[in-house]
């Protein structure tokens, strides 16, 4: 498993991109996705919410069990990917492009979102 | 759970080998999938699929009176088994509760073999060893004396005949026969947990890898995948066969179960729990009190086990299992309902998802039936 290094994590499973304009894309990391098996449903902030840095903005369902999403920062969601909506298998075929989750204009963010490094051994631990 | 470190069948490295996240289950540590679970699945409905099911709990009973001790200790009618054959069969307490499901095979005349499910087989052998007392037969822990690999899905035929002489043709579902495959000894028994034809093939440990290889290549062009419980689980709730610790409990009576068929008062001399489960069937027949039945969701939320079904703002039942359902693309459940909203089609049903109640469709069981 390679946790890209130009993403930041989140201990919660989350990443987060590199922000354009101020916005950047939050998805589940691929071992999140591994560990979740075949998501099958999807519950996404909508457009124009706010969310909060460690709280529940959504959540995913798979075969076994049904988890909650956490926004890895603070800000107003400024877009939410319809295509995961309508296919959540990409969560596990591309949890790092095409499974992207939502947009989010960043106003505040936590000090302790790690770098790939630190994920790929958080994760491993 | 077992405090003690999980078991670990003879497959074990193989499964690590095919890179299948593993899960405790019952005391053993056991594929929960190799990949999909989905994929999984839905190769077992359309082409096959090949299961570790090693945790299982087999109990041999021999001897003189075998049939008599079991038809004493199960509610079956076991000594009208033939030898060959198989029966789906529960053993109850006095009080009627349900102790376990089991599946019985006549070896022989005077020989049978009592499939428990992995978490309740010490329970069983406990109840079966104790209630032995009196009879000239013996009761024998095999649980380490096999392996069990299911071979499930519609290619399985195809795919064992090439891999063995044994008269499958002739071999009914419900039956078994001792055989040879991929020169392995096995008991091949036409048998699953899945709605699907298939066998369940009972091995010695020290066979199991060599047999599970051959299987493997036996089935590859034939679409054969392996596959962890995760699926068996959504194959069994869509086939509507019902799961120890969920459909079944020591506090239901097959008769609440909707099993009542299983308990046949009609075999001679007496059996544990006979005086309870006549009140429990006549009970049922008259004043039911709460039913099984199928659900299927008309949103994506999946209920789960111990989620409350509703209707009128009101509680009237628990899910006892729920998934997505691979064959149907919905989620679907299995739930104990008031008799009053049992019927399918039954208004204004739902399930409380987390607070929210989600629309749901009563549905007489099973889910998927295959085309035969």
């Amino acid at each position: 498993m390679i946790n890209p290094k130009e993403l930041r994590y989140s201990k919660e499973h989350e990443w987060l991109s590199a922000a354009e304009d101020g916005v950047s894309a939050v998805g589940i990391t691929e071992h999140a996705a591994n560990a979740l098996g075949d998501v099958v449903f999807v519950q996404l902030p909508e457009v124009g919410d706010s969310v909060s840095a460690g709280e529940t903005c959504g959540e995913l369902e798979s075969t076994k069990s049904v988890s909650d999403l956490y926004s890895p920062v603070s800000g107003e969601v400024t877009e939410v990917n319809v295509d995961v909506v309508n296919d959540p298998s990409l969560v596990n075929s591309a949890p790092f492009e095409g499974g992207w989750l939502f947009k989010v204009r960043i106003t505040d963010e936590p000090a302790d979102l790690l770098s790939a490094d630190e994920y790929t051994a958080f994760s491993a631990g | 759970m077992s405090s003690t470190e999980p078991r670990r069948t003879t497959l074990d490295a193989l499964h690590r080998s095919l890179g299948a996240t593993m899960t405790d289950f019952a005391g053993w540590d056991m594929p929960l999938r190799y990949g999909s679970e989905r994929d999984e699945h839905l190769a077992v409905r359309t082409k096959a699929g090949l299961f570790d099911l090693s945790h299982m709990g087999e109990i041999t009973v021999t001897g003189p009176q075998a049939a008599a001790l079991l038809d004493f200790a199960l509610v079956g009618n076991i000594g009208a088994v033939k030898p060959g054959r198989a029966r789906y069969t529960m053993i109850c307490r006095a009080d009627g509760g349900i102790l376990d499901d089991l599946i019985v095979y006549r070896l022989g005349e005077t020989e049978y073999m009592v499939v428990a499910n992995a978490s309740n087989a010490q329970v069983v052998l406990d109840a079966l060893t104790e209630r032995a007392a009196g009879f000239d037969a013996e009761v024998r822990d095999d649980r380490d004396a096999y392996a069990l690999i299911a071979v499930q899905g519609p290619q399985a035929p195809g795919i064992l005949a090439s891999l063995t002489d044994a008269d499958l043709d002739g071999l009914k579902y419900y039956a078994g026969l001792p055989g040879t495959v991929a020169g392995v000894p096995a008991l091949i028994a036409r048998t699953g947990y899945t709605g699907e034809d298939g066998f369940e093939l009972f091995v010695k440990p020290e066979h199991a890898v060599e047999l599970w290889q051959a299987l493997t290549k036996a089935g590859e062009g034939a679409g054969l995948v392996p596959c962890g419980l995760s699926c068996r689980d959504t194959l069994r709730l869509e086939a509507g066969m019902p799961l120890y610790g969920h459909e079944l409990t020591t506090s239901l009576t097959p008769f609440d179960a909707g099993l009542g068929r299983v308990v046949k008062f009609e075999k001679e001399g007496d059996f544990v729990g006979r005086e309870a489960l006549r009140e429990a069937a006549a009970r049922a027949g008259q004043n039911p009190p709460r039913v099984l039945v199928g659900l299927v969701a008309e949103g994506r939320r999946v209920p789960r086990a111990g989620y409350a079904v509703v209707a009128g703002g009101e509680v009237i039942g628990e899910v006892t299992s729920g998934a997505p359902s691979p064959t149907l693309g919905k989620p679907i459940a299995m739930a104990y309902v008031d008799a009053a909203h049992a019927a399918p089609g039954s208004a204004g049903v739902g399930v409380d998802i987390r607070g929210s109640h989600e629309p749901y469709e009563v549905v007489a069981l099973p889910f998927y039936k295959r085309q035969k």
